[in-house]
């Protein structure tokens, strides 16, 4: 059987590992990325490189290291440096002698044969089309669930009686669905989490503040890239939106573009009319339907030297200014001490509280005068 | 009846006595030397002692790097972030401030506010350009004290440009000038205005700056930066009286308001600083990350963690 691994993002390895198991592949499931991951990436990329290409290279070195011979990726489609890493890691790792092959896969929509030819070399139980369709239905039903369980912890932890409630009780939930394999036991575990989080005693009189965040997949996606940043909120008494969810993602790149993405590109037009590559026209776009839907405050999170992000950070001023909407950026690196994110997070977390509780204040007003 | 407001900085450590109509009843500004916990005994101590005997203390808070360390050290009322503590400080002193400089020893932050409401700040993220540290560093270098360094610069005739974007390229300009002979005076001068352009790009880019500007920060002190910013501004600027002390002001007026709604302090005493602290550190075997934990001791009592990146070691 050959040995396969993917890149780790947040808790979506349960659904791939399903998928590839089914498939007939071993899998080696790749580490949380941690210090040794950061490590070795680091020692094997290109300094100018970007986190996202660092944390994957790291992560693929372990695997290699627990014997992985196939590496499963995603491309990317628009001008962004993220759609030629599969084959940067395959050729970086090849030459520090790791023998090992990158299976990249583009949007289905755009290369169809390609994407037939991907999953032929990942049967390698020579599945029936039938049975690899029954497969990936039901990992894509597992990824929904673990997609919904955490978005209802974005909303319970900001109200949970006593803090760090909500991380544990998900931290048991998710590994239910971990457990389920057909599509019957799949439902059941899901609908079982979501009671379980429902059952969490909360403070339905507390005052949430929401805040969206947007910026870059990987690092929106990775906890562990991000400092944790959407649990940090939630102790801060904050309800996170998250932009983009896999599910949402996966959507846009296969079957059709989702409506939501659709409205975004739409929003982002009078500021950003044409892609710049990643998810600089999203970043954008994004920020105004969450000051249209009455949002308190948007945090933008982007790898450090990330371009697209560069670009969108810019023109955010201007949409901060015009949508009465208070924007922080973050520029994730390799730092891991997480103080002065805290210290950013809460006086961000003050400001919109009071901007909140200030009715007659506007942003705009520094600008009449 | 006043409140205490502890500031755990980088580079210091500062206490102030404030009490109810503003008045500074104490303020100290003693150098942290990376030991905070030592700095925060002697400065309650010292603090102790200037203030009357009878003095109460309804209310303590704290900000700062090491707001946590301090906060369970002398049971505050409040923990607050550098940023709230600074707009809080400013508009006591200067009720309609619209922008607040704030440069201390490691960061550099500017607070923009409209109708005594923070609408927007930024803190220097990748570089420590233009920071107290730098400055010390650079004036040591010269052979200057630098409590001289502003009139130095002031005493400038024709300033020469320093690269500010990055102080190892800033330190490297300033050399080749001394070589080409430049005068001591006009290098100085060079510096203060590159680091105030690197200031305005860097952590100032795209905010509006609308008077009254109010600087503070350890680098206040700093003459010739304050004239730097003026001329780049082209707006007067306000320093305050306490400009080097302002975060504890802000965390003793915080305290107030808390203590105004919740009617009672968790303030341990000054009789804290005749106990026992120490810390102690090991790492955690849980995952890979192998955090490093740090854990403070009162007497025989754990009273704090610190360093885990997840909830395992937050109950005490």
């Amino acid at each position: 059987m050959p040995k396969v691994t993917f890149p780790h993002m947040g808790e979506s390895w349960r659904a791939f590992k399903m998928l590839l198991n089914d498939l007939g592949n071993e899998v080696i499931v790749p580490e949380k990325p941690n210090k040794r991951t950061l490590d070795f990436g680091v020692r094997y990329s290109p300094e100018f490189a970007c986190l996202p290409l660092k944390i994957l290279m790291g992560s693929y070195m372990e695997a290699c290291l627990n014997g992985a011979e196939i590496i499963v990726t995603s491309g990317g489609s628009g001008p962004c440096r993220a759609g030629l890493y599969g084959q940067v890691h395959k050729k970086i790792l090849n030459a520090v002698g790791q023998d090992i092959d990158v299976i990249v896969f583009e949007s289905p929509r755009a290369h169809p044969i390609d994407f037939l030819r991907n999953i032929k070399k990942l049967n390698p139980g020579r599945l029936s089309y039938l049975s690899v369709y029954d497969c990936v239905t039901r990992s894509w039903e597992k990824l929904k669930y673990l997609d919904r369980v955490e978005k209802l912890t974005h909303s319970l932890r900001p109200i949970e009686l006593e803090k760090g409630n909500t991380s544990k009780i998900y931290q048991k939930v998710i590994k239910w669905l971990d457990d389920a394999h057909s599509l019957e036991e799949i439902k059941r575990a899901g609908k079982a989490a979501l009671e379980e989080l429902l059952l969490i005693p909360r403070d339905l009189g507390r005052n949430v503040v929401k805040i969206g965040i947007v910026g870059e997949i990987f690092v929106l996606l990775e906890p562990s890239c991000n400092l944790d940043v959407e649990e940090t909120l939630g102790h801060l008494g904050v309800e996170v939106h998250r932009s983009i969810f896999l599910t949402d993602w996966t959507r846009d790149n296969s079957n059709r573009t989702t409506q939501e993405t659709l409205t975004a590109l739409e929003a982002a037009k009078p500021y950003l009319p044409t892609p710049i590559g990643g998810h600089g026209q999203e970043t954008v776009g994004h920020t105004v339907l969450y000051a249209n839907k009455g949002y308190d405050g948007v945090i933008q999170l982007a790898p450090f030297t990330c371009i697209p992000e560069i670009v969108a950070k810019t023109v955010l001023n201007g949409v901060s200014k015009i949508h009465n909407i208070p924007v922080l950026t973050f520029f994730l690196d390799e730092q891991t001490g997480k103080a002065g994110m805290v210290t950013r997070l809460e006086a961000f977390v003050d400001l919109v509280n009071r901007k909140r509780t200030n009715d007659n204040y506007d942003l705009k007003l520094g600008m009449a005068t | 009846m006043a409140y205490l407001g502890i500031d755990v900085g980088s580079v210091s450590t500062n206490l102030v006595v404030l009490g109810k109509n503003r008045e500074i009843y104490a303020a100290l500004y003693i150098r942290t030397q990376g030991k905070p916990l030592e700095a925060i005994l002697s400065g309650l101590n010292e603090i102790y002692a200037l203030i009357p005997d009878e003095l109460e203390i309804l209310g303590v808070g704290t900000t700062g790097s090491g707001r946590y360390l301090a906060g369970v050290m002398v049971g505050a009322d409040v923990i607050k972030n550098e940023i709230t503590a600074h707009a809080v400080a400013a508009s006591l002193y200067v009720p309609d401030v619209q922008t607040i400089v704030e440069i201390g020893g490691q960061d550099s932050k500017i607070i923009i506010m409209r109708n005594a409401v923070v609408t927007d700040f930024a803190m220097n993220s990748v570089c420590a350009a233009g920071t107290g540290s730098f400055l010390d560093q650079q004036a040591s270098r010269l052979g200057i004290p630098i409590s001289e360094f502003g009139k130095i610069a002031l005493s400038s005739t024709t300033p020469v440009r320093v690269a500010g974007r990055c102080t190892v390229f800033a330190e490297s300009d300033m050399i080749h000038k001394q070589q080409m002979g430049h005068k001591l005076s006009d290098i100085v001068n060079g510096l203060c205005e590159a680091l105030v352009r690197n200031y305005l790009n860097n952590v100032g880019k795209g905010k509006e700056i609308l008077p009254p500007v109010v600087f503070q920060g350890g680098v206040a002190a700093n003459a010739g930066i304050k004239a730097a910013f003026e001329k780049e501004l082209d707006l007067p600027v306000i320093i305050p009286e306490y400009y080097n002390v302002m975060g504890a002001i802000g965390a003793a007026q915080l305290a107030r308001e808390e203590t105004d709604k919740t009617g009672l302090t968790g303030f341990k005493g000054f009789k804290i600083t005749g106990l026992q602290y120490r810390t102690t550190s090991f790492d955690c075997s849980g995952c890979p990350n192998n955090c490093e934990i740090v854990e403070i001791y009162e007497e025989k009592k754990v009273i704090g963690r610190w360093g885990a990146r997840c909830q395992k070691w937050d109950i005490i």
